[in-house]
């Protein structure tokens, strides 16, 4: 795993794409902090951070959309799946590249909370509420993201179809609302990240909303394992 | 030591393996010998786990690939048809990355250097995998199976796209590395497996044709019964006294020139000709340019050694 890792970490630096997801993520990130703390000389950042969610339904596509698909086209799969380690780890590996990248990315909202400090004390507890409930929303759209990649030899496909599984699991709770059995709105509302997430940008840390990202993020990083495996099958 | 037995991978209705079975001990090199298609990948893609097999078994030093496959895995080295390289990595960075890949214990520096040395890449070391020529690119895809030294080596094809002075390198090398390694490799070049192997399976369409040592397969395979020759001359006279020549079932004319003609003459097996043919040819004043046994080719051989008779050889006519 640590080998799959480190080389991920580097792909993405040696590559534009790091590069372009983390510019990309402070510039958008910023426009709304100057829009909305900053504006309104408010030390409140949840609107920063429910804002964030869309932004990132965009571009972690760009971070994950190669991860599976780029081995699978240029055949260096063939060089991980014959080297004596498990698929848990390759997919394991790549997921925490991807997150160590997503991490440097959302870090920037302390930066942000460090200059509201400057002026007036920010309540902590609540970023840092905030900043956890982010890293987790981001770890499982990146499960997310790393599934549909392993799905496709085609980055640009792997993209496409992540940008709308994303869109769709934002957006579960709107669907939700549109079905006239309470039942499915009721289980949709539940499987919503968006609903998921809300709560964190209203400071409450609400554990089974951690535990429902942290669970989406297996089932999709287990699933990604089991593509992964399943061509040796099929 | 590589055991395989009864090994089967059927794709749907095709069956692109089909109930293979062979041996290849320690320290011996044996060669796949098959035309495209014909499944040397697959076996391959099988015996190193990266598919699995629709039945049957495949033991790397007695561990089965499908039930253990880390340990199995362990053991083997592979350089697949398209060497898996990373692009945007150095030469440096990635055998770096393999060392770690393959959780290798060995001395890290020393050890990536002696493989440097062996495959001839230290001088484009740091330099980015994108920007090698193939023949670099193949060489570095040796060197990642090489690393961590496994028992077993596996070749895909490895002299593809190489030219040929370092054909020949990488020849001497698998020899090299066949004294104390189990290699497999495969080709489509009959001459390659003859020169490198100890032992050659002729494979097509998914089933072994024939499974022998280098020198039993080439007196089978051995084509001096047929010959090509550049006479100079006039054509006609020229094949009416070839044809006269005891045990010439087929002299033809296939590419004129002016002066000179080259004519491909077939004769019975176990007759040689040449001594016979010089003295004609010197009587009729029509000096021989060039004389040689005809190669067969791999359509040839498999007709060959799956008929068991002379191969329907083109232009081929009764007299």
């Amino acid at each position: 795993m640590g080998a799959v890792f480190r080389r991920e970490v580097l792909s993405y630096f040696t590559s534009s794409i790091g590069y372009i997801f983390l510019a990309a993520f402070y510039a958008f990130s910023a426009i709304i902090f100057t829009s909305t703390s900053l504006a309104n000389g408010s030390t409140q950042m949840d609107a920063l951070f429910s804002q964030l969610m869309l932004i990132l339904v965009v571009l972690i596509p760009i971070l994950t959309m190669r991860t599976m698909s780029e081995d699978k086209k240029s055949k260096t799969d063939q060089c991980l799946l014959t080297a004596p380690v498990s698929v848990g780890g390759i997919v394991a590996g790549k997921f925490f590249a991807a997150w160590l990248v997503y991490t440097c990315a959302v870090s920037i909202t302390l930066v942000y909370a460090v200059i509201i400090q400057s002026f007036e004390a920010p309540d902590w507890l609540v970023i840092l509420g905030n900043f956890t409930g982010l890293e987790l929303l981001g770890a499982a759209f990146i499960g997310v993201g790393i599934f549909c990649s392993s799905l496709t030899e085609n980055q640009v496909v792997s993209a496409v179809i992540s940008f709308i599984a994303m869109l769709a699991l934002h957006m579960f709770s709107i669907i939700g609302d549109l079905i006239p059995i309470d039942a499915i709105a009721e289980l949709f509302a539940k499987l919503s990240f968006y609903e998921r997430y809300t709560g964190f940008t209203y400071g409450l840390f609400d554990l089974s909303n951690a535990l429902f990202f942290i669970s989406a993020a297996v089932i999709f990083l287990f699933l990604s394992a089991r593509v992964l495996e399943k061509r040796r099958w099929a | 030591m590589i055991e395989v037995k009864e090994l089967s991978k059927h794709y749907g209705d095709k069956k692109a393996v089909d109930n293979i079975s062979f041996t290849a001990n320690d320290g011996e090199i044996l060669g796949f010998l098959g035309p495209n298609g014909a499944g040397k990948s697959t076996t391959m893609n099988i015996l190193t786990g990266y598919i699995s097999s629709t039945s049957g078994k495949a033991l790397i030093d007695g561990v089965d690939i499908l039930e253990n496959p880390i340990k199995a895995k362990k053991n083997i080295g592979y350089l697949p048809e398209i060497p898996p390289l990373y692009m945007d990595m150095t030469v440096k960075e990635y055998l770096n990355f393999i060392y770690d890949l393959k959780k290798c214990k060995l001395a890290r520096v020393s050890h990536l250097k002696d493989i440097c040395r062996l495959v001839k890449i230290e001088n484009v070391y740091k330099r980015m995998i994108r920007n090698l020529s193939k023949g670099y690119r193949q060489r570095v895809g040796l060197a990642q199976a090489l690393v961590g030294n496994p028992p077993v080596l596996i070749l895909d094809e490895p002299t593809v796209g190489l030219d040929p002075s370092q054909i020949i390198e990488i020849r001497t090398l698998i020899k090299k590395l066949g004294k104390n390694h189990t290699v497999i490799l495969s080709s489509h070049i009959l001459s390659e497996v003859q020169a490198v192997c100890d032992k050659i399976i002729v494979i097509n369409e998914g089933r072994i044709v024939a499974n022998d040592t280098e020198t039993n397969l080439s007196d089978k395979l051995s084509g001096s019964h047929i010959l090509t020759a550049q006479i100079e001359g006039s054509p006609e006279t020229i094949t009416a006294a070839v044809r006269g020549i005891k045990g010439v079932t087929l002299c033809k004319m296939v590419n004129e020139r002016e002066g000179a003609c080259e004519y491909r003459i077939e004769c019975e097996e176990g007759v040689d000709i040449r001594r016979e043919l010089f003295r004609l040819m010197a009587e009729k004043d029509c000096p021989i340019l060039e004389l040689k046994s005809a190669e067969l080719s791999l359509e040839d051989i498999f007709l060959k050694l799956t008929m068991g008779e002379t191969p329907q050889l083109e232009g081929k006519e009764s007299e």
